[in-house]
């Protein structure tokens, strides 16, 4: 750990020019994810701006029938939030299957978004890790691989975004607010993560300096929607896989749907296959399967995750089952 | 009295009034951090200290070329190796330089500075690559490495099933909420050590003979240990570390293991590869069992997990053949964990049974009555008391077990499957001699004194309890003081010793205390006395009722002590601890993660003295089953020669969503050969058994026989 300097940010604008400004500065939200990157040494940065205090945390109706999320808003509150447990139930189950209590408490919108890999190379400070030390190998190749991507990966890694909300971000088609030292843009969380191809240091599409300052949900999705999370432990686990999905149902064929991996790769996985297939067709347990083999085509496994196929599909399917409830015919297990 | 007493350390724990190692102050106090070795094996080629002695408040960077020299450690387990006495590295995480600051954050900052150059050795941390290098091992201390008695052959010439297979457990880390810590104080040439410790008396004789201070000039105090499960029982050498530098500096240091440290710094169960044979006649009556078990050692030390001690004493069979062997590694020495030994070994022999009993068609509980051993049947003594019959029945009628279905896969509610499985638990017990001193105050108050640990089993509550029980009076006019190297001598808290070691020297003071009392009252030793409040009660014939305050005033004393002493006797009898586990699981047909819905557990454990601590231990060692049985691993990265997510995020114990209703049960019994209060150990009994009968319960789930721990979804799906 090396020392740092800590400035508790005021206004947005000045913050993400102090931040812009030094290579070496970063923000800091509820800090569940960052301290520890600090203790452990993973993270070094010299100077702390803390964004969490930042009018952020709020949660309001946008005149298109969609919701604002301040970046600061806590998954705690956010999660229990009475619109969205009402119109997006989707973000509350997924917010709650993650972490505990205490650190849903602290941990933030944004700051959820953007941890970081739970990689344990990339934790021990002291290992090989690409996405720490650039070219210095990734170790989780060839070592224990047990967490890791079966989609999207690179040689140079192979590393799963861990967090849960992101997922079912993905799946309500958010879009994130970012403010830069050139002003505002908008990225749709869908967009917002990197696969790591041959730079894994980056996890997302931001540039150092840039500033979440909300996420804005578009009017609900309709129909029904459910988060899943595989884990090894009943509680307090990341996936080993996770399924955000919405369906809405038309005369026992599947209107539209968004399919949403977490656990997979190095950000949510849409799944556009499964969805293709399904969209406009009867939810038969064979188009289920069909659909979800057809997103795990092209899955790579390594030494320790080959579960992970099976296991995605099997949550895949369990899922759409529960969600077209009946619409389709029972079958033989084939 | 003895009897249902809550923690009497519960309160000032909640409230924080407990004082744990780390939580001393001192006006002078420093911290030293630890830099630790990130490869297995190596030579240290070069060291630069100079950017780490820069950084304001480091006091001193310490490495091997300006340690103080120390001498091997005598007197009770050590299991590092010296720290910084040499250029060597044996294990990733083993101490290669500390830095002591004026405060922690500059301690800490100054390791990232501190630059050592290693050239790399090569280094194996997989047991089973080395697994041809192994030996056998000399007799341990928990008995000699193999047994055999009767003629295996024979036995499996003569039986109708045979069953041949290897099981395997993971490697596991004790993770206590308190890491581990010593503060240490050199005054006057007297050094005293605030240590987080399972011994005092190990710490001290380890610490006097490698600083070679005479005993006298070293004192070791522990008035709490947040928990230890056997990482804090040896000495090891951060231990050593802080005690040498407070020396060398003069005043207080602080020492405080990372979590990750915790991990290399002070052992861990180590995985173990065990082959089972169990041959049986097709009437279900055992005729041979063999029990080979391979597990790691250090390459600088010897460990032996001695798995197979189980299958020594588990059922009455004509042919019993056991070995235990150890293949040295790179990493640090592996350690007794709750539960040692039984804990992994019993999970083979426990499933093996269940294979056997599916094989012939037998229940698995009507197969374990039919080899119920009424003697040791290694080594032919009588068992000093055994009450696992009652056990076995009790738990099968708690649990229901006369309704499950034989078949596997039979009981299924919607997408679930649900498993009904069993087995015995046995676990050796550990003895140790102990001294007590008994105190009464003139106000009444009682103190007992006694050297050994609070570890969070309760001693602090059901030693006055004891001592209460003899003096007659409430246990709240009795105090404990304890973990203090001043203090009369006990063992070490490991092995479930300590309440009928202890307790066995604390009744022996209470009784002396009594006598004394009784011989200054009345002149009469054997007089009976009872104690309430200021009153003392002695009956000689006539009933006299003394006020202390008058008593003492009148014999010129202000107090009146007595010391009693109690130590394990040779004995002709064998001594167990005995249970029966019955698990319920469910298993997703789908998404195969297996989850504990009830546990069952009876046990026959001696005479349990407090019903509210025994019923605390056994279902903490429930959960330590569940951990192991489903969850608990140290994955080891063999090319990095590192243990990996060396953190409780990537450790996974089980959290409270995993743990369902736990029904615990004893067995009323008290056994007079074990202790002088009736009581045999039982704080490690508790996690033996639960990890065969969690994967015996999967197995009629689903139909998966799953021979290695812990049992994760991919072995399901
Ligand atoms: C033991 C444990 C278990 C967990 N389990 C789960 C789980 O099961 N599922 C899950 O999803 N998560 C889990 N988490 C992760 C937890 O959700 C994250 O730590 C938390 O959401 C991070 O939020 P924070 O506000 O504390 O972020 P911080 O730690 O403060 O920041 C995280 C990162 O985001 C950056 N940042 C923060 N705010 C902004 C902003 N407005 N704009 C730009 N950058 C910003 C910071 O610079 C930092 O890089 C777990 C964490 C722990 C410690
Ligand atoms: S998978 Fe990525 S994060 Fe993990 S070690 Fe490899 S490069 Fe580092």
């Amino acid at each position: 750990m090396k020392p740092f300097a800590y400035r508790r940010a005021t206004d947005a604008r000045s913050a993400v020019a102090t931040v812009a400004a030094d290579p070496d500065a970063a923000f800091l939200a509820g800090g569940t994810n960052l301290v520890d990157h600090l203790k452990l040494g993973v993270a070094c940065p010299s100077l702390l701006v803390d964004v969490s205090d930042l009018a952020a945390d709020l949660v309001e109706h946008l005149p298109d029938g969609g919701l604002r999320i301040g970046a600061g808003t806590r998954n705690s509150d956010l999660a229990a939030h009475p619109v969205v447990r009402a119109h997006y139930p989707l973000l509350s189950e997924a917010l709650l299957s993650g972490a505990s209590g205490q650190l849903r408490n602290a941990a933030t919108t944004a700051g959820n978004l953007l941890q970081r890999t739970r990689c344990g190379y990339f934790r021990d400070a002291t290992a090989p890790c690409n996405k720490r030390e650039p070219g210095s190998g990734c170790p989780a190749v060839a070592g224990h691989n047990r967490h890791h991507a079966i989609l999207g990966a690179s040689p140079d890694c192979v590393a799963t975004h861990p967090s849960d909300l992101a997922a079912a971000m993905v799946a309500l088609d958010a879009t994130a607010v970012v403010l830069g030292p050139d002003g505002e843009r908008r990225v749709p969380i869908g967009g917002l993560y990197r696969l790591p191809g041959d730079d894994p240091t980056r996890d997302t599409v931001l540039a150092h300096g840039e500033l979440i300052t909300a996420v804005e949900l578009p009017a609900p999705f309709g129909g029904r929607a459910r988060y899943r999370k595989v884990r090894d432990r009943a509680s307090f686990a990341f996936a080993l896989v996770s399924v955000a999905a919405a369906v809405r149902m038309h005369d026992g064929v599947v209107e539209d749907l968004r399919l949403v991996f977490g656990g997979l790769a190095h950000r949510p996985w849409r799944a556009a296959h499964a969805e293709d297939a399904l969209r406009g067709s009867a939810p038969t347990e064979v188009a289920l399967r069909a659909a979800a083999d057809a997103e795990l085509l092209d899955a790579r496994t390594l030494s320790g995750n080959g579960f992970k196929v099976p296991l995605a599909r099997n949550t895949l399917v369990s899922v759409l089952r529960e969600l077209t409830d009946g619409a389709a015919e029972p079958e033989d297990d084939a | 009295m003895t009897g249902a007493r809550p923690r009497v350390d519960g309160p000032a724990k909640v409230t924080g009034a407990a004082r744990y190692a780390a939580e001393w102050r001192a006006a002078d106090l420093r911290h030293a951090a630890l830099v630790t070795s990130p490869v297995p094996a190596a030579t240290i080629t070069a060291v630069d200290t100079s950017a780490a002695e820069r950084v304001p408040g480091v006091v001193a960077v310490f490495t091997h070329h300006n340690a103080p020299r120390l001498r091997p450690p005598v007197g009770a387990p050590y299991g590092g190796r010296l720290p910084l006495q040499d250029n060597r590295v044996h294990y990733e995480g083993e101490p290669v330089a500390v830095v002591v600051a004026e405060r922690l954050e500059q301690a800490r900052e100054a390791v990232g500075l501190v630059r050592l150059d290693y050239a790399p050795l090569s280094a194996e941390t997989d047991f089973r690559a080395v697994a041809d290098t192994a030996v056998p091992t000399p007799p341990a201390r928990w008995g000699p490495a193999d047994t055999t008695v009767g003629d295996l052959a024979a036995g499996i010439a003569e039986a109708d099933v045979v069953l041949r297979a290897e099981y395997s457990t993971a490697a596991r880390h004790h993770s206590p909420i308190e890491t581990s810590a010593t503060q240490a104080e050199w005054r006057d040439g007297v050094l005293t050590l605030r240590d987080a410790t399972q011994g005092v008396f190990n710490v001290h004789a380890v610490v006097s003979s490698a600083l070679d201070l005479p005993a006298d000039r070293v004192r070791v105090l522990a008035e709490y240990t947040g928990g230890g499960f056997g990482s804090k029982g040896y000495v090891w050498p951060h231990q050593v570390i802080a005690a040498m530098l407070a020396r060398e500096l003069g005043g207080a240091l602080r020492l405080v293991l990372t979590r990750a440290q915790s991990f290399t710094s002070h052992g861990y169960q180590p995985p173990t590869r065990q082959r089972l044979v169990l041959a049986a006649t097709a009437e279900g009556r055992f005729t041979a069992i063999r029990h080979d078990s391979l597990s790691p050692t250090s390459t600088y030390g010897e460990y032996v997990e001695m798995t197979a001690n189980g299958s020594r004493v588990a059922y009455a069979c004509p042919a019993i053949t056991t070995t235990h062997r150890v293949a040295p590694v790179a990493t640090v020495l592996p350690t007794p964990m709750r539960a040692p030994h039984e804990g992994p070994g019993m999970f083979a022999l426990e499933v093996a049974v269940d294979e056997v009993a599916c094989e012939l068609g037998i229940d698995p509980l009507e197969l374990r009555l039919r080899n119920h051993a009424e003697v040791d049947p290694t080594s032919g003594k009588p068992f000093s008391t055994k009450g696992l019959l009652a056990c076995y029945a009790e738990g099968a009628r708690r649990f229901g077990w006369a309704d499950r279905p034989r078949a596997t896969g039979s009981l299924r509610e919607g997408d679930q499957l649900i498993g009904w499985g069993m087995a015995t638990a046995v676990m050796a017990t550990m003895r140790f001699p102990a001294a007590a001193r008994a105190r009464l105050h003139a106000d009444g108050r009682v103190v007992v004194e006694a050297g050994c640990q609070e570890i969070g089993t309760g001693t602090y509550t059901i030693m006055p309890q004891l001592a209460a029980e003899v003096l007659g009076c409430p246990p709240e006019q009795v105090v404990l003081r304890l973990g203090d190297t001043a203090l009369p001598r006990t063992g070490m808290t490991a092995g479930s010793s300590t309440t009928l070691s202890v307790g066995s020297a604390v009744t022996a003071a209470a009784e002396a205390l009594a006598a004394r009392l009784a011989l200054l009252a009345t002149g009469d030793p054997t007089a009976a006395v009872r104690l309430d409040g200021i009153e003392l009660t002695v009956k000689n014939g006539a009933v006299e009722v003394f006020r202390l305050d008058e008593l003492f005033a009148r014999l010129g004393v202000d107090s009146v002590a007595a010391g009693g002493s109690w130590e394990p006797r040779e004995n002709q009898r064998s001594m167990h601890t005995f249970g029966a586990v019955f698990a319920e699981v469910a298993v997703d047909v789908d998404l195969p993660v297996p989850r504990v819905r009830r546990l069952v557990a009876v046990y026959s454990a001696g005479r349990i003295v407090n019903p509210l601590t025994a019923r605390g231990q056994m279902t903490g060692g429930l959960v330590w089953g569940i951990g192991q049985a489903l969850l608990e691993k140290s994955t080891t990265d063999h090319r990095l020669g590192r243990f990996v997510d060396k953190n409780l995020a990537g450790y996974r114990l089980p959290v409270n969503a995993d743990v369902p209703d736990l029904d615990v049960a004893f067995v009323e019994e008290y056994d007079p050969h074990a202790s002088g209060i009736g009581a045999r150990g039982i704080g490690e009994l508790g996690s033996v058994g639960v990890a065969p009968a969690i994967a015996n319960a999967v197995h009629h789930a689903t139909g998966k026989r799953v021979r290695s721990l812990p049992i994760a979804l991919e072995d399901l799906l």
